[in-house]
């Protein structure tokens, strides 16, 4: 017995409008709302849509036999929200045959886990809690950033409880060894991984309708013939993919609807079931240990992080970004945390790679800009007005261990007082009671207790000193 | 070759040009270069290239010793080639202007009289056509298309021309209509014509109706700095330097920099802008840069020459050059070669093969204070275009624009 393990990424960031630097100070709105709602509509009537279409028909007629995983960020949700409110009713559906499962993963499509372990968990918790409430879901399965993934972020992502992640199976990684079983984290062996097979789901995304890939026209009694005939033991197939493959990647013209519909027919003459990544995770076993000392991704060439950290422009943005995440943290104003999560989308970073030939290419077809110049200039712009806001609720010249005290003892004084207070209504409601039976102890209590209170205070004060 | 300017006498980029090609293609190997320039100072580099001074060619006879040949002209010609040349006279050109040589006088610059000194150019070129042996006629630039023309008809050989510049890149568009002429004439002629970027390579198919097969790209080049301009180092005070080097000509867009510098400084102090080179805009520019009311931090220096450039491209954080039509444009090379980040324009010729500089259009002063402003504010921004262009300027070498020159006289020869 056989399964293929479908998982669709769903993202787009908020790309930043043109900001210019005398708009540092002034302008306080980043966004390219025109860009963003044209791009994302765009793509939602081509691909999301339809897309989600065939996938209710396809569980439908399969009798929920045919499952597939999601994973969309926080931006991409906003945006959806926003510009193609349909689209979440039309996944609200997909969500509700149970044939869906949603994966965890940070809210702004973040590069945190690579530099800030407090931010990274904040991320995927507020990323989960919007799943949940759109879907009803709560995510077991962690899936990161472009798959990036390292014993590092295997230990932290244990630590919030997660069964299993999934990330890429690079060659320099697995080596010898086959994507098509379960592994797990040698840093948390708690851990599970499902890794991309990704020569099957390139076949999908990118060669399918090339006429000058020597398996071109693919078709779906072909594909399944080909992950029919892997080893007996190799189990899962897990195909990985970004959702625009169909109809933005691989046009619908190209019948790349058609060959999705076809595969479950196919897949059941040769026994080969579909299953979620938890549903896998359950029924199958790691056979061994993978270490991923180096941060690795499914990007570009190189399989690693140098898609968004590659060059001394990306590093200084990431680390300019990074060092004010403290303080963003002591923020509760809420359109300060919303451009917050924006502003760590991984694609302002991948827009800034001067990477050449091929995954050039790959860069500058993403990209907004002309050049990965332009893009650091325009992002240090936008960064530079953020820092300017943050800097302005709680000023740079205090150390962050001085506001974090601060902070902390306002905090808990505004629980004492709380609690106080609730004593104090309690002792009301008692002093009544006591009135109308007439006792005489209760009252005498009741006194002591407005003499405790400036003493609190006093306290508190001298805390904060 | 025929040519106008040499270094180290030179008035635009045409001469570094010429000469970073010659040198070039002679690294090639296998190259016997004839370089004809109207005046020679005696001080040129003669080593890859046999120099011939227009002025030294007779063109009428004279009855002359080889001892006064020699003192006369010895120090720019063999006085031996001088005879051969003289036994090729082909009609009595004594009613021109000769002198005891029988030569043509050249200013070898631009001088009002510029027509006529293209005319004696071409006639001086059919002498020295008959004279020495060559595969190839190669004509650098408009002034020496109708000796290339010349020396075609009267041999036979196969002539290529050299676009550096355009009238419509001179002018904005006002063409000279003899001076069109005289450049559409060298078109016609040419067997195959070699443009300084696609740029120019659009405006010689698209204003001169050429036919696009025999007009191909060659971009040009630099030469490596010397030990001794490299080591040049300036003191550097608290203000960031933004320069813009050049003539201050329509052509140049200095009225741009003016604007994109009053808009930086409306934002942010402690930078410096400097308007360094001479032209007939100048006036105007400190005018504009007083009325932007910018003048205490806009600072003009006048024409630069030789190791100043440098000095001053040392001295600056920024280099910008935001020319409104620019053929190639050479100085942004030269100021990557000294570590200096640049701002081009998007319609010069050279950001059709910069990689490390930040590209604009000549018109968008924000984006220009914007570019200007990222350099001084962003330090990652800086180190990376200096050190990326540095690293790129030296795979642009003279030596592969060379080789592609002469695949192109491979093909016009037929081998």
């Amino acid at each position: 017995m056989k399964a293929i393990c479908f998982y669709f990424q769903i993202h787009q960031p908020f790309r930043l409008k043109t900001y210019r630097f005398f708009d540092i100070g002034n302008d306080h709105y980043y966004y390219d709302d025109f860009a963003n709602d044209e791009i994302i509509t765009r793509i939602a009537h081509r691909s999301y849509l339809p897309a989600n279409a065939m996938l209710l028909d396809m569980i439908k007629e399969s009798g929920k036999k045919f499952k597939v995983a999601f994973s969309i960020s926080g931006t991409a949700l906003e945006q959806l929200e926003q510009y193609v409110p349909e689209f979440i009713d039309s996944m609200k559906e997909l969500a509700s045959t149970g044939c869906v499962e949603f994966l965890s993963e940070t809210y702004g499509h973040s590069l945190s886990s690579l530099g800030d372990p407090e931010e990274f968990a904040a991320q995927v918790k507020a990323h989960d809690d919007k799943i949940q409430e759109l879907f009803g879901q709560k995510p077991k399965v962690f899936r990161n950033t472009e798959l990036i993934y390292s014993d590092d972020i295997a230990s932290m992502v244990a630590a919030m409880g997660f069964k299993g992640a999934i990330t890429d199976g690079a060659k320099h990684i697995l080596g010898w060894k086959s994507p098509n079983y379960v592994y797990a984290s040698s840093a948390a062996p708690k851990l599970k991984l499902l890794l991309k097979n990704s020569k099957l789901s390139d076949d999908i995304s990118f060669r399918f309708s090339n006429p000058d890939w020597d398996a071109y026209p693919l078709t779906a009694d072909k594909y399944i013939d080909w992950i029919a005939s892997t080893p007996q033991e190799e189990q899962i197939i897990n195909l990985f993919m970004n959702y625009e493959t169909f109809g933005e990647l691989q046009a619908r013209e190209t019948g790349i609807f058609e060959f999705m519909k076809a595969l479950p027919r196919f897949a059941k003459e040769k026994d080969i079931a579909f299953w979620t990544p938890s549903e896998t995770l359950q029924k199958l076993k790691s056979v061994a240990e993978l270490s991923v000392p180096y941060p690795m991704s499914w990007a570009d060439e190189a399989r690693d992080t140098s898609a968004w950290l590659g060059n001394d422009l990306q590093n200084e943005a990431f680390k300019k970004l990074y060092s004010i995440s403290e303080r963003v943290r002591l923020c509760d104003d809420r359109k300060l945390k919303e451009d917050w999560n924006r502003l760590q989308t991984s694609d302002h970073f991948f827009y800034m790679c001067t990477k050449h030939r091929a995954d050039g290419v790959v860069h500058s077809h993403y990209s907004p800009y002309d050049t990965p110049f332009m893009a650091f200039m325009n992002y240090m712009n936008v960064l530079s007005d953020f820092i300017v806001r943050v800097e302005e609720q709680y000023p740079l010249s205090i150390e962050n261990e001085e506001l974090n005290a601060l902070l902390t003892t306002i905090r808990n004084q505004a629980k004492e007082i709380e609690e106080l207070n609730r004593e104090v209504a309690m002792m009301r409601t008692n002093i009544l009671k006591a009135e109308e039976g007439d006792m005489e102890p209760i009252k005498a209590e009741e006194e002591k207790k407005p003499a405790k209170k400036p003493a609190t205070r006093k306290r508190a004060a001298k805390k904060a000193e | 070759m025929f040519g106008w300017e040499f270094p180290p006498h030179i008035l635009g980029g045409l001469g570094t040009a010429s000469y970073g090609l010659t040198k070039g293609m002679y690294d090639n190997g296998d190259m016997d270069i004839t370089f004809v320039i109207p005046k020679p100072w005696g001080d040129e580099e003669r080593s890859f290239a046999r120099i011939v001074g227009a002025n030294s060619v007779p063109v009428a006879w004279r009855d002359v010793s080889y001892d006064y040949v020699q003192s006369r002209i010895g120090n720019v010609m063999d006085p031996q080639l001088y005879f051969d040349l003289r036994d090729h006279i082909y009609a009595d050109f004594n009613y021109m202007g000769t002198n005891d040589l029988g030569c043509i006088e050249f200013s070898g610059r631009y001088p009002d009289n510029l027509l006529e000194e293209i005319n004696n150019y071409s006639i001086m070129a059919g002498v020295i056509a008959r004279t020495v042996d060559f595969d190839v006629i190669h004509s650098h630039d408009w002034l020496t298309y109708p000796a290339g023309i010349h020396a075609k008809q009267v041999t036979g050989k196969p002539l290529v021309i050299h676009v550096h510049a355009t009238d419509f890149d001179r002018s904005r568009g006002n063409v000279n209509p003899t001076v069109f002429a005289i450049e559409k004439d060298g078109m016609n002629n040419a067997d195959h014509i070699i443009t300084v970027s696609n740029l120019t390579r659009q405006t010689v198919i698209e204003k001169y109706g050429i036919n696009p097969d025999k007009v191909t790209t060659v971009h040009n080049a630099v030469e490596p700095l010397s030990e001794e301009i490299r080591s040049i180092k300036m003191q550097k005070g608290k203000d960031k330097v933004v320069t813009f080097l050049g003539r201050i000509t329509m052509q140049k867009g200095p009225e741009y920099f003016v604007e994109a510098a009053s808009r930086v400084l409306a934002k942010t102090q402690n930078v410096r802008f400097v308007m360094a080179g001479s032209g007939d805009m100048m006036e105007k520019m400190i005018r504009l840069a007083a009325d932007r009311d910018i003048a205490d931090r806009f600072h003009f220096t006048g024409f630069l020459k030789g190791r100043q450039v440098y000095e001053m491209l040392a001295a600056s954080d920024v280099y910008i050059m935001p020319s409104v039509s620019e053929p190639f444009g050479i100085s942004p090379l030269e100021a990557m070669q000294m570590g200096v980040p640049s701002i081009i324009s998007k319609q010069s010729g050279c950001a059709e093969i910069l990689e490390n500089v930040i590209k604009v259009d000549y018109w968008d002063i924000n984006a220009l204070a914007d570019s200007i402003y990222a350099i001084i504010k962003y330090p990652a921004l800086y180190n990376h275009l200096r050190d990326k262009g540095l690293a790129e300027i030296d795979t642009i070498q003279w030596k592969k624009a060379g080789a592609k020159v002469i695949d192109i006289y491979h093909k016009v020869i037929g081998r």
